[in-house]
């Protein structure tokens, strides 16, 4: 008996202490679990609004965001420790050849 | 003031409180247990919401294989704990600020500007039914057959993609 | 459901047929002509398919006036498809059967194909004897063009597609009048003939602005270019609406239909070939502006202000015109200018309200005028043959005289050389003169009644254009065919063959009978009856033997009093006119159109070239290119290069100030370069700033 709003904001609020842990962590494993809490909100919103309009089509979408969560978690991690292996740091704030 | 609302409000504050444990925990290590602590919060919103398969999938893929992971990583580098830096240090405020208004935002969209609050969901009363499961593999090989497909290739990519990059190159420095 | 049933029974479908044929017989000339005209068969070919084409037309016409009698006269309109729909605008592509229509129809594609037919004799003829053989195809396809447009004009169920046919017809009148662009009417190297094409182009221009004056009101105060609905709100407005666009409607029928003042055009038209003057500058074209009087008639009809200004028109230009055709001693101009005295019969008849009578007269005319015409072509090529066999004989002194074969003081005594012609001709002359039994006897005679009946000014004029015209033509009969030869090409005339003759002689049997249509006897008032059903309040009037009678006798004694000083002592050779010494003076301006020509000249085209000239040598040349361009533009540049761009300002102003930017635009770059801060968070910072103000932005908005 919870209106669909209520995990609409519970899914706001967890997207945005999400998108904080991006731009305030410098552990790039941290930011990599902020983006995972991400998508867990949107997949959160998205069951709510499947439930809501009493369809599947909601959650066999989550089911595919989990997939390529898992996908994009195992391309990541590989990526971090290659980054690791080559600079022997893994502080973001270390990587800004990208610099003007 | 029902039941279903005060399970709810518990889970949602439990969720906040692991996630926010997440932001702000100094060692990753713990960063990680917290976020586990939560996707298992979100499962059970899953399974409040009618949708036990998702919640399995949760578990299973999330707290389970994928923050395992994540603490193997972490351990393996030995990435706990950074030294702090001091470069962009408004960086914290601005972030924060932003987050205060898009949050503000929402609850006000959702609120206070009368978008019409939805449906009340009721929980699925077939929620753990067998037919439920059968439907939604009926769906999933069905109507969603090719976009099931892609995503074992993308899974096999992924999988190919992990191994290339840390492989190490014969010959090479360790 | 009546509606359908008669719609779908009798030929209407063959509507929009009137134009598709002379189409297909154009497309086909046009695109195989020039493979016949290799053929040995080829000219043969060609004219009878144009004239096949036109005649198809005429069988359509006459199923349609068949379907339509059928139907009891009622409208057919039979829709093509959309043409301009914009906002309450709904013009189609719509032809409108009705009794008016189809008279007009017929009129012009009966006529149309026997001077079609007469044409592949005369044509064959005329491209030899001007020793351009591939014109032949050309002179077709703008005949069967001619057709197509006329067709549009008279089937046209709107004003606008009206208008279309009219500028369609002008279109040909300026191709045919200048089919022998090159060469004078003499076959002289000249721009004459592309000259008088350009007079008559330019004077219907000026007719055409006033008819789209008329339109342009029509569509403001009126709302529609359909002309049952146009008529319809007429009915509820003001008159001086209705008198503003009858009276530039007025300006369009002077042009197309050669009245005073626009009517200098016409006699110049004779440049082109006969067959085109029979068609289109006596028989058809001309009485386009007839047609749209009638046809407009429930306008006309409302202001009787504006009816009586167009039959005054009318009435000045037949005596006018008539005045002038006595003095000329061109053959075909003496019949441009009866032309445009008939032309000014009609137009007084259609001013008057007397739409039959002015239709009756159009019909009648269409055939005499066009057998006078065709006779005028036989008589002028009959002297042509005559003028080539003398050369072929070795009268070599003949090749330095310019011969105009034109000329009726070349010519006398043709009756003996040319008989058929001779008599064809002198049927026309009687018919147009008005002489009982014939054709225009009948029509003119209405038209008089009528005059007589409400406009006593309008019909003692034409009641003396009537008297001139029995004379000029008395005079052209005398001239002609009587007393001795006064050229020797006159004396080896040869009479033309019965590709000629055959269609003339049709012709001269409509003239004989073309009274038939309308006899003012009750019971016999058929046209009446027909256009009855189209046009309201036609009254069929019984014969005044009064009006009749003084008719006849005038021309009677018009042709008397010819006889008298042209037929009993005929003309010699080189003798000067022998209404010259009597008439002096008078004589002279009838000679000279009055100066007519020479007073648009003066008071017109002079003036127009002054205005041009200034424009050109002092507004343009001194004003514009040596002061505006020279002195100021030129001037002020060289003032500033030595002036205000010299050294201190060129260092010191332009340079600093573009030095200036290039050090804001370094300033700029090396601020902005730190936002380029090379932290990824930072850069998502900025992404989570757009989200948040987009965001606020949609909440807001």
């Amino acid at each position: 008996m919870v209106p669909v709003n209520f995990y609409i904001i519970l899914s706001a609020i967890l997207f945005t202490i999400g998108a904080m842990g991006v731009l305030v962590r410098r552990n790039p494993l941290i930011i990599f679990m902020s983006i995972e809490l991400m998508l867990n909100s949107a997949n959160l919103a998205m069951v709510a609004f499947s439930s809501a309009i009493k369809s599947f089509s909601g959650q066999i979408f989550v089911f595919f965001v989990i997939a390529v969560a898992a996908a994009e978690v195992g391309v990541g991690l590989a990526l971090i420790v290659q980054i690791f292996k080559s600079r022997h740091s893994i502080n973001v704030d270390e990587m800004n050849n990208l610099k003007g | 003031m029902n039941i279903d609302l005060i399970l709810f409000i518990i889970l949602a504050l439990v969720a906040i409180a692991t996630a926010l444990g997440m932001l702000l925990s100094r060692n990753a290590v713990y960063s990680a247990l917290f976020l586990v602590l939560n996707f298992a919060t979100v499962a059970v919103f899953y399974l409040l919401l009618g949708a036990p398969f998702i919640a399995m999938a949760q578990i299973t893929v999330y707290a389970g294989a994928i923050m395992v992971l994540f603490l193997f990583v972490i351990m393996l580098l030995g990435a706990e704990q950074l030294a702090p830096s001091k470069v962009i240090p408004a960086q914290k405020w601005v972030a924060g600020g932003l987050a205060f208004i898009l949050v503000a935002e929402t609850v006000y969209l959702l609120t206070v500007r009368g978008v019409p609050a939805g449906n009340i969901l009721q929980p699925a009363e077939s929620a753990n039914s067998l037919g439920f499961l059968q439907q939604m593999g009926m769906m999933l090989f069905n109507e969603y057959l090719l976009p099931f497909e892609i995503t074992s290739i993308l899974l096999l990519v992924a999988m190919v993609g992990a191994i290339v990059l840390t492989k190490q190159e014969k010959g090479g420095q360790k | 459901m009546l509606f359908s049933e008669t719609t779908s029974s009798g030929f209407f479908f063959l509507a929009p047929w009137i134009v598709f044929f002379p189409l297909i017989g154009l497309l086909t000339n046009l695109i195989f002509g020039g493979w016949f005209m290799k053929q040995p068969w080829g000219e043969k070919a060609i004219g009878w398919i144009a004239s096949a084409a036109s005649g198809a037309a005429f069988v359509a016409s006459v199923l349609l006036a068949y379907s339509l009698s059928l139907n009891h006269g009622e409208v057919v309109r039979w829709t093509l498809g959309q043409w301009i729909h914009i906002g309450e605008l709904e013009l189609d592509w719509t032809f409108r059967v009705d009794t008016l229509s189809t008279t007009m129809m017929l009129v012009v594609s009966g006529v149309g194909t026997l001077i079609h037919i007469y044409a592949i004799g005369y044509m064959h003829e005329d491209v030899r004897f001007k020793s351009d053989l591939g014109r032949y195809q050309r002179f077709f396809v703008f005949f069967n063009l001619f057709i197509i447009a006329m067709m549009i004009l008279v089937g046209g169920d709107s004003y606008m597609m009206l208008f279309v046919g009219w500028e369609g017809v002008g279109l040909c009148s300026f191709l045919l009048i200048g089919f022998w662009y090159d060469m004078d009417t003499l076959a002289r190297p000249s721009w004459a003939n592309s000259n008088a094409a350009k007079k008559a182009f330019i004077t219907n221009r000026i007719g055409d602005f006033g008819f789209l004056i008329a339109g342009f009101i029509m569509f403001w105060y009126l709302k529609s270019f359909q002309f049952d609905q146009a008529f319809e709100a007429a009915k509820s407005m003001p008159p001086e609406i209705i008198v503003a666009i009858t009276l530039f409607m007025l300006i369009g029928v002077a042009g197309k239909s050669s009245q005073i003042p626009l009517y200098v055009w016409l006699p110049d038209a004779m440049a082109g070939p006969t067959p085109v003057s029979a068609l289109i500058h006596a028989a058809t074209m001309v009485t386009a502006g007839v047609y749209l009087v009638a046809r407009s008639a429930p306008l006309y009809t409302l202001v009787p202000q504006a009816q009586y200004i167009v039959a005054m028109t009318g009435a000045v230009t037949a005596l006018f015109a008539a005045t002038i055709a006595v003095g000329q001693y061109d053959i075909k101009k003496v019949l441009a200018y009866s032309t445009i005295s008939q032309l000014g019969f009609m137009v007084a008849a259609v001013g008057m309200g007397a739409f039959v009578a002015g239709m009756f007269h159009l019909a009648t005319h269409a055939f005499f005028k066009a057998l006078l015409f065709l006779s005028a072509g036989s008589v002028i090529l009959g002297l042509e043959r005559g003028h080539h066999h003398l050369a072929h004989h070795g009268h070599g002194d003949h090749h330095e005289e310019v011969f105009d074969p034109g000329d009726m003081r070349n010519m006398g005594g043709l009756r003996k050389t040319m008989p058929v012609t001779f008599w064809l001709y002198m049927i026309g002359t009687l018919a147009l003169a008005g002489i009982f039994p014939f054709a225009g006897f009948w029509s003119k005679d209405e038209i008089l009644l009528d005059a007589s009946l409400h406009y006593p000014t309008v019909y003692i004029l034409l009641t003396i254009a009537a008297f001139f015209t029995a004379f000029y033509m008395g005079r052209q009969i005398w001239m002609v065919f009587f007393g001795q030869p006064r050229h020797e090409a006159a004396a080896h005339a040869e009479e033309s063959p019965l590709i000629i003759t055959a269609p003339l002689m049709v012709l001269a049997a409509l003239s004989v009978l073309g009274g038939l249509l309308n006899l003012p006897f009750e019971g016999f008032h058929n046209l009446t009856h027909w256009l009855g059903y189209t046009l309201e309040e036609v009254e069929g009037l019984p014969l005044n033997l009064q009006v009749a009678g003084i008719s006849t006798i005038l021309a009677l004694i018009a042709i008397a009093i010819s006889w008298f000083i042209y037929g009993r002592n005929p003309l010699k050779k080189g003798q000067a006119d022998p209404l010259k010494k009597p008439l002096g003076l008078i004589f002279t301006g009838m000679e000279n159109k009055w100066f007519v020509d020479e007073g648009y000249w003066a008071v017109f085209v002079d003036r127009y070239i002054d205005i041009s000239r200034f424009l050109a040598d002092v507004i343009d040349w001194k004003f514009w290119h040596d002061f505006v361009h020279d002195k100021v533009i030129a001037g002020t540049y060289n003032w500033l290069a030595n002036i205000a761009l010299n050294d201190y300002a060129d260092q010191k102003g332009i340079n600093a100030f573009f030095d200036g930017w290039g050090k804001v635009t370094q300033w700029l770059s090396a601020t902005t370069r730190k936002v380029q801060n090379g932290f990824v968070r930072s850069y998502a910072l900025s992404i989570m700033l757009g989200v948040v103000l987009i965001l606020g932005y949609l909440l807001l908005k």
